[in-house]
């Protein structure tokens, strides 16, 4: 019922993609490369300070000792500014020191970003089929169900075991993931809804499996699965740097996604399937298939993410297993513009923020949930370069474009 | 099916329809008799002769009519004999309507489950029904904010944000001021704030919708579950706003059974009964409900003839704001009487998939919101009555058979042509 020319599903991806045609001339040598990557990085970058900003408003204005000074703005202006810049200067500094000023702060920042990294590739490689997989919530549950059920039911040596549990989970998120596609691909289900509604399918299963004796810890009423065994848990390499190898991992997958997307004939089909579909199709490109097959890839980059957590930071099931990670992944996957590098950088920026977040509540008892108002203003502000232009005076041209990866719930 | 390609010549055309139509009555058919049997089945041969089922039909101090004493296993082997006699009419009629017949059968499934549950016990059957309807009142203003919005062509996924967000505002405001009446209005104003957020990042920033939606769905939840931490849990007399007590409309509430269940409510449930048949009227019968369809099917044709194509995306989608404040405020004022991290708990999401059950149609929207909110209340309904059905599968129905829908396998619902697309003038 769609003609191609009222589909504005896609239009032209970002500059960095080489389907796009060369998007404008480069000045050579290492200079224009510095150049290009400054350029690219202007608009992330003023986004991240636009929302540390309004965070930082928002600290203030809510917080009782601020506001008290305020409230003598007239009579005593410098105090109330000296009193907000403390509570801003402290507030963020704590968060910087529990995610990057220590080495324990480090590694924790880098176990937090590992499945942050994971499930954002599986948002971005999706974005980069022209598909909005808002379902990482549900794929990693799935995952981390699938390598879980592994983790409980056999008793191996760790060099089979947690190989079997790491493939369960990419598995298990995978098929996930490929209902999503095969829905999208056979009937033109709008993957949005089919993957929201999968999410929460997937909460339930989780709920579900919790009161099953197969995983519900043995003595216990309340929803909680058993702790992993050693034999499935992710190895820590150095004893004084606790990150689990699953960081490692993370990495490896990021290039992994590179290679696929860049050097391969099927990632440049889920690229031209992306970009335009009807073109893909009149060149003789299987539509459904890559759909199905992206779809499918994506879930299982979501599952091991779950998989990783599970296995590293956290490991047991508890009800709502991070169906929060599904979210970030999201922003993230935005902010570093659907390229696996872009991922990885928002990843560990991300990870940072969370790992921070937590030092931030108990120093100055800002409640971590301003993380989430962060993330948000991040997704917005990547979103919506213009805002961003309005309040940093920016030229039009260095910003680019704002992105758009879905069409609306009728095209097809 | 455009006016310029000719239709192509098909050899036997009412042979091919004819056997499209004869499947898909068979498949009606099966589907009914295929529930039927398994009530039959799962229920009826379940249960020993000598069971009786009792379920109360009147709210707690009333008595009315007299509660409906059963025997379990003959009300099962009727209710499912009904559900295969619904199957073999399909065969009769030509074109069997799925929703009619399957949904009927669906529902007598689902009536022998809440008899054969009561079995050998008492099952509140009038609390069953008024819960659910309790329960189906936010997911039914959310569907409406949902249908708002999309119907002039602005997707919105962030109704789960826009409620949640009402329901902090309402509960804080109802507290500080202690009138309900304020808070309620502040909810909805707080909706038509996010809703005009909303409006601005998808109209005039042009902001993939879906991205928009993420982003106030998430920023909701943190900065109510920050404010909580931060302001309510020092302040705890600014969480104490108290409920709308119900109040019953003279001579209807007489009528048996129906009267208690539609006219003793709270304002909420009249309210939202109101919306949904005002909105049934508005949107097919005024000129405003006209110009929102236009502007959400073909806003290049509304705009030729002078609608404004944004201003009425603009307005609608702080309609839809408002709307989903009042789904908010009932999480607050409406039910729980304080307010709690993350409270609306995934309803913006069974809101949305009320919206698209539901056909972007009000009266659709108040069905689907009855049948999730009955499947969550027979969740209670049953774990009162010791049934070892486990809850999840039921609290999963809503997702699954919206999938079901938007998959096209019991008839692809018709969206808004224009959802979701950005309307630039001019051009």
């Amino acid at each position: 019922m769609t003609t191609p020319a009222a589909d504005p599903a896609v239009l032209p991806p970002e500059a960095d993609d080489p389907l796009a045609g060369a998007p404008h001339e480069r000045p050579p040598g290492v200079a224009g490369a510095l150049r290009d990557l400054a350029r690219g990085l202007l608009g992330p970058i003023l986004a991240i300070i636009t929302a540390l900003a309004v965070g930082a408003l928002i600290i203030v204005f809510t917080d009782p000792n601020a506001l008290d000074a305020w409230r003598g703005f007239f009579s005593d202006p410098v105090e109330a500014l000296d009193a907000s810049w403390d509570l801003i200067a402290t507030s963020y500094r704590a968060l910087f020191d529990s995610s990057l000023g220590s080495q324990r702060a480090l590694a924790r920042t880098l176990v937090q970003s590992t499945p942050l990294i994971l499930v954002g590739l599986s948002v971005a490689l999706a974005f980069k089929a022209g598909l909005f997989n808002i379902g990482g919530a549900g794929q990693l549950i799935a995952g981390a169900m699938c390598a879980a059920w592994i983790g409980i039911t056999f008793d191996l040596p760790l060099a089979v075991h947690l190989p079997m549990a790491l493939v369960a989970g990419t598995v298990g998120g995978g098929v996930w993931g490929a209902a999503i596609g095969f829905l999208k691909a056979r009937t033109g289900a709008h993957e949005v809804i089919t993957s929201i509604m999968l999410n929460f399918v997937a909460l339930r299963l989780l709920d579900y499996a919790l009161t099953t004796d197969t995983f519900r810890r043995p003595g216990r009423t309340d929803p909680i699965s058993p702790e992993m065994p050693g034999s499935v848990r992710l190895p820590v390499p150095i004893d004084s740097f606790r990150v689990h190898i699953g960081f490692l991992l993370a990495l490896a997958v990021a290039w992994g996604c590179w290679w696929l997307l860049q050097r391969t004939t099927v990632g440049f089909r889920m690229r031209a399937v992306g970009a335009n579909p009807h073109a893909a199709r009149y060149a003789g490109m299987g539509v459904a298939t890559t759909t199905v097959l992206s779809m499918t890839i994506a879930g299982g980059l979501a599952g091991l993410g779950g998989t990783t957590i599970l296995l590293g930071s956290t490991p047991r099931l508890t009800g709502g297993f991070f169906a929060s990670v599904g979210f970030d992944a999201i922003a993230l996957a935005l902010l570093g513009r659907a390229s696996p590098i872009g991922v990885v950088g928002a990843g560990l920026l991300f990870g940072a923020l969370q790992a921070g977040s937590t030092g931030m509540q108990a120093k100055t008892s800002t409640p971590i949930d301003i993380i989430f108002v962060i993330q948000a203003l991040i997704i917005l502000f990547v979103a919506a370069p213009a805002i961003v232009r309005t309040v940093w005076r920016v030229k039009d041209t260095r910003l680019g474009a704002g992105q758009r990866f879905s069409a609306g719930w009728g095209a097809q | 099916m455009t006016a310029t390609t000719a239709p192509a010549p098909d050899p036997r055309p009412e042979v091919v329809e004819e056997t499209g139509a004869r499947r898909h009555a068979l498949m009606v058919a099966g589907l009914c008799a295929g529930v039927g049997i398994a009530a039959v089945v799962l229920f009826g041969l379940t249960a020993t002769s000598d069971q009786v089922s009792t379920l109360l039909m009147n709210p707690r101090g009333v008595d009315t009519i007299p509660n409906v004493e059963l025997p379990t296993q003959i009300a099962a082997f009727v209710l499912g004999f009904g559900a295969v006699l619904l199957g073999v009419q399909a065969l009769r009629v030509p074109n069997p309507k799925i929703t009619v017949y399957f949904g009927g059968a669906l529902g007598l499934f689902a009536l022998t489950l809440v008899v054969w549950a009561a079995r050998d016990g008492t099952g509140a059957f009038y609390g069953l029904i008024s819960g659910s309807v309790a329960r189906a009142t936010p997911i039914a203003f959310g569907a409406i904010a949902g249908l708002l919005c999309e119907r002039s062509g602005v997707i919105n996924i962030a109704i789960e944000g826009m409620m949640l967000a009402a329901a902090f505002g309402a509960a804080i405001t109802a507290s500080a001021t202690g009138s309900l009446w304020i808070g309620l209005l502040c909810g909805v104003l707080t909706g038509a704030v996010f809703g005009a957020v909303h409006a601005v990042i998808s109209i005039r920033y042009e902001v993939d919708q879906i991205v928009g939606g993420t982003f106030i769905n998430i920023f909701a939840l943190g900065m109510t579950s920050y404010l909580a931490v931060r302001v309510l849990a020092r302040y705890a007399e600014l969480n104490r706003p108290g409920t709308f007590r119900p109040f019953q409309i003279p001579l209807l509430v007489e009528i048996p059974f129906l009267g208690p269940l539609l006219f003793s409510q709270n304002v909420f449930g009249f309210l939202m009964f109101g919306l949904v048949f005002f909105l049934a009227w508005a949107l097919f019968n005024t000129r405003w409900g006209l110009r929102v369809r236009a502007v959400g099917e073909h806003p290049r044709a509304a705009d030729t003839v002078g609608i404004r194509v944004r201003f009425i995306r603009y307005r609608n989608v702080i309609y839809g704001g408002m709307a989903a404040g009042l789904g908010g405020a009932w999480f607050t004022l409406g039910s729980a009487g304080r307010f709690d991290q993350n409270m609306t708990n995934g309803r913006g999401f069974i809101a949305l998939a009320a919206m698209i059950f539901g056909r972007w149609h009000p009266i659709g929207a108040l069905i689907a919101a009855l049948i999730f909110g009955f499947s969550e209340q027979l969740n209670d309904y049953l774990s009162l009555l010791d049934t070892p059905i486990p809850s999840q599968f039921l609290l999963m129905a809503p997702y699954v058979v919206t999938i079901v829908v938007v998959a096209g396998l019991v008839g692809r619902p018709r969206v808004p042509a224009a959802n979701g697309q950005v309307y630039k003038s001019g051009g």
